[in-house]
């Protein structure tokens, strides 16, 4: 008797936790678990300036944070349903891994192992960014190859790190790290002197020169030793999340070529003479309901934060501290490598 | 008879003892300048001193609490022509709320600082048992339900089914015990709450709410953050470390081999690992052993790795009490015919634990101090927000007005449990020496 009691509630627990493991099965499409939880759970950078920051109302701002904003928009109706989930360099890949987040923008380069050992899914290129060394200007150095016999501040863990040794080797001169754990410690640490020259990301780099008391006594040195194309990323597996994301970022891009902007918008959906903007803005075509969103999926998209330029503009721009220039992240009409496939 | 030249007949008055020996004077040659090696120690001190506070103090004594960016606290600095800089205050004033409380909702912060303030009223009749009435401590165990309630919100009815736990556990040991024994009870009375929280609390509480709604707005984890998220982290863990802290020492030592030797392996392995690698266990691997799309709290997770890691340094700790405790104190419990637990609780561990007060209070001081070690895990603790703050274009470069405002509220904090720890010492100072 007492022992057909214990394996009666020990059956119950089974078939218990069983339904529940049930449960999570049938929530296998990523957006209609988004859909459901009605947020977006969106994995970014917990501090980099201009690509993703919370300002003093805890309201996240940047780059990065826009095309969070725009992929909630187009899916959700809302730019606001995102719950921003802060990672580090060690736990985003797991975060996206295991579900905690739908969908990664966290100035992650697109690399190989990442994308096929890691089994993840990138979308294109939101920045287009690359390694360069600051100096002081005192130090009389105007090219990283004349950087011979350096002490240079290094980040641990990082592609920055291997990029570095690759660069010296190639150029067969001779350097001295000093390793530094993070960018506000970089900032010091080069500040106090205590390395000649100080290397990360381009755009790190001239939101950590615009921070200085004098950033006119510092360069950025011209060579860029490495391709660092960032982007969204999602879960190898599900290919309709994927290709939304994806034409949700070339939406953003797109629009500005053919100058859709945030403010311009709504006139331009009542219908133009160009059926690519048409399409783009569905008045024309049923490219939402492919992507099973609605017609205006791209619209919201856009007005959600502006097109990439405007993007661009607002967080990292020229008009900002950061003050990057567009470079590479130009429209291919322009000389850049922004190319958005067509929308047909 | 002897020929005196002099004799005195009345008492001279009392005089004043010499400036040298009393009041500031002689305070100063007594401590400061009671020999010459003394005194020329005493004078490079002095020195040293104004030094550093000639370096700190006119950085300190910076008036940019309004300043809206560093650019602007530069400005200010430079027009009052100060040499080497001066502090940028205006990064605290914009962004004090948010070390405070992380992203938790403007509008419902009063429900942490009611939890705050609560948390004293329910320690009071906890840490001054003369002070205060011990009906008081309903309150303290109502506390335990009705915090995570307030700082998590949602239906009132799942802290009420929670607190139902261990009333369901008691029940059970009674009805098994009587059946099967006090051993099948016990261990009855421990998986029945378990599953009780696992399994139904959750649908039970779903159900209820559906018929009666009844509840405050429920707040993600995701938004707690700041010294907040510090300080609840903290205070979970040290409650819960401690209970857990003391069954783990008795289990150590205890007769019965299969939990004594779970107590050692437990207490051993988690002291055998740094913290930092739990919290990555906690946040990484975890998520990856789950089934997919399982949605385990992370502050959750960060909780019980943290109250696992304090348990087993607190069982240590009082293991070294009942060691020091003399072996005529158990044989004396026996001897007065008391059982196991009446012998522990009445005799032994009040010993132990009074012997242990240092040792466990330095013991919570660092894990409440661990508890920035979230920062590496990407939850915004201060240390994780001053990152997020920098990123700011503009207070990128601040970092000594940030530290220093963390290190201030950590700072009163440790001290405070210190200062109590010690005037508990004193208090529960009973043998004579």
């Amino acid at each position: 008797m007492k022992k057909s009691v214990f394996v009666g509630a020990l059956a119950t627990a089974g078939v218990i936790a069983g339904a529940a493991f049930a449960q999570m099965d049938d929530s296998d499409s990523t957006l209609a678990a988004v859909q459901d939880a009605g947020v977006l759970k969106c994995g970014v950078n917990s501090g980099l300036t201009g690509f993703a920051a919370p300002d003093a109302n805890g309201r996240w701002e940047g780059f990065d944070v826009a095309v969070c904003r725009a992929v909630a928009a187009a899916v959700l109706s809302d730019p606001e349903a995102v719950e921003f989930v802060p990672t580090t360099p060690k736990t985003r890949f797991t975060a996206l891994a295991s579900g905690e987040v739908d969908l990664l923008v966290r100035n992650t380069t697109w690399t190989l192992t990442r994308d096929v050992d890691l089994k993840f899914t990138f979308l294109g290129v939101n920045y287009y960014d690359g390694q360069g060394f600051i100096v002081p200007k005192a130090l009389g150095v105007s090219s990283a190859k004349e950087l011979d016999g350096a002490t240079v501040c290094i980040q641990t863990g990082t592609t920055t790190e291997l990029n570095l040794a690759d660069f010296f080797r190639v150029n067969n001169i001779s350097y001295e790290p000093v390793p530094i754990e993070t960018n506000a410690e970089a900032q010091q640490q080069y500040l106090a002197g205590a390395c000649d020259t100080y290397t990360t990301d381009a755009s790190g780099l001239a939101a950590t020169r615009a921070s200085f008391e004098n950033p006119g006594d510092h360069a950025i040195l011209p060579e860029i030793i490495s391709k660092e194309p960032l982007g969204p990323l999602v879960r190898h597996g599900d290919d309709e999340w994927a290709d939304i994301v994806r034409w949700t970022l070339n939406a953003l891009i797109a629009a500005e070529e053919f100058g859709i902007t945030s403010t311009n918008i709504e006139e331009l959906a009542n219908g133009t003479d160009n059926p690519e903007i048409n399409r783009i803005l569905g008045t024309e075509g049923t490219m939402g309901e492919m992507l099973g969103l609605d017609a205006e999926w791209a619209m919201r998209a856009i007005m959600a934060e502006g097109n990439y330029g405007e993007i661009f503009e607002k967080n990292i721009g020229e008009s900002t501290p950061i003050g990057l220039a567009r470079g590479l992240n130009a429209q291919w009409t322009d000389g850049g490598l922004l190319y958005a496939p067509p929308f047909r | 008879m002897a020929d005196y030249s002099y004799v005195r007949k009345e008492m001279l008055p009392e005089r004043e003892p010499p400036a040298s020996e009393v009041g500031v004077i002689g305070w100063l040659r007594e401590n400061l300048f009671s020999g010459w090696f003394n005194s020329i120690l005493t004078v490079v001190s002095v020195v040293l001193i104004y030094l550093i506070l000639a370096a700190i103090v006119p950085w300190l004594w910076s008036p940019t609490w309004g300043a809206g960016s560093l650019s602007e606290c530069r400005d200010i600095v430079a027009e009052l022509g100060k040499e080497h800089g001066g502090a940028c205050y205006g990064v605290i004033t914009e962004r004090w709320q948010q070390l405070l409380f992380g992203f938790y909702p403007e509008e419902l912060r009063w429900r942490p600082i009611l939890t705050f303030v609560g948390l004293f009223v329910a320690l009071a009749p906890v840490l001054f048992t003369d002070a205060f009435p011990r009906k008081m401590l309903w309150f303290t165990g109502a506390y335990l339900f009705l915090a995570p309630w307030l700082m998590w919100g949602g239906p009132i009815w799942t802290p009420l089914l929670v607190a139902a736990g261990p009333a369901l556990g008691f029940v059970a040991f009674r009805f098994v015990a009587r059946a099967a024994g006090t051993l099948a009870g016990v261990i009855a009375a421990g998986l029945v709450p378990i599953l009780w929280w696992l399994l139904a609390v959750g649908p039970v509480a779903g159900a209820i709410q559906s018929v009666v709604p009844l509840g405050i707005e429920l707040v993600e984890s995701r938004l707690f953050g700041g010294f907040m998220l510090s300080v609840w982290i903290g205070v979970v863990a040290i409650a819960i470390s401690l209970v857990l802290g003391v069954v783990l020492a008795l289990g150590r030592q205890s007769d019965l081999m299969i939990v004594k030797y779970l107590s050692v392996g437990f207490i051993e392995f988690i002291r055998g690992v740094p913290l930092i690698t739990l919290l990555f266990v906690a946040s990484t691997l975890l998520n990856i052993f789950m089934p997919p799309g399982t949605n385990f709290d992370i502050i959750l997770r960060v909780m019980i790795m943290a109250t696992l890691f304090a348990s087993a340094y607190i069982a240590e700790v009082v293991r070294g009490g009942l060691a020091a405790l003399p072996r005529g104190q158990y044989e004396a419990a026996d001897a007065l015919g008391l059982d196991y637990w009446k012998a522990q609780r009445l005799v032994i561990l009040p010993q132990a634990l009074k012997i242990s007060i240092p040792g466990i209070v330095s013991t919570f001081i660092g894990l409440f101090k661990d508890t920035t070690l979230v920062s590496i895990i990407g939850l915004l603790d201060p240390i994780g927000l001053t990152g997020s703050i920098r990123a700011d274009a503009n207070w990128n470069g601040i970092v000594w007005e940030l530290y220093g405002f963390i290190a201030l509220l950590f700072f009163l904090s440790c001290f405070s449990m210190s200062r109590y720890s010690m005037w508990l010492e004193k208090k529960l100072r009973t043998e004579h020496r």
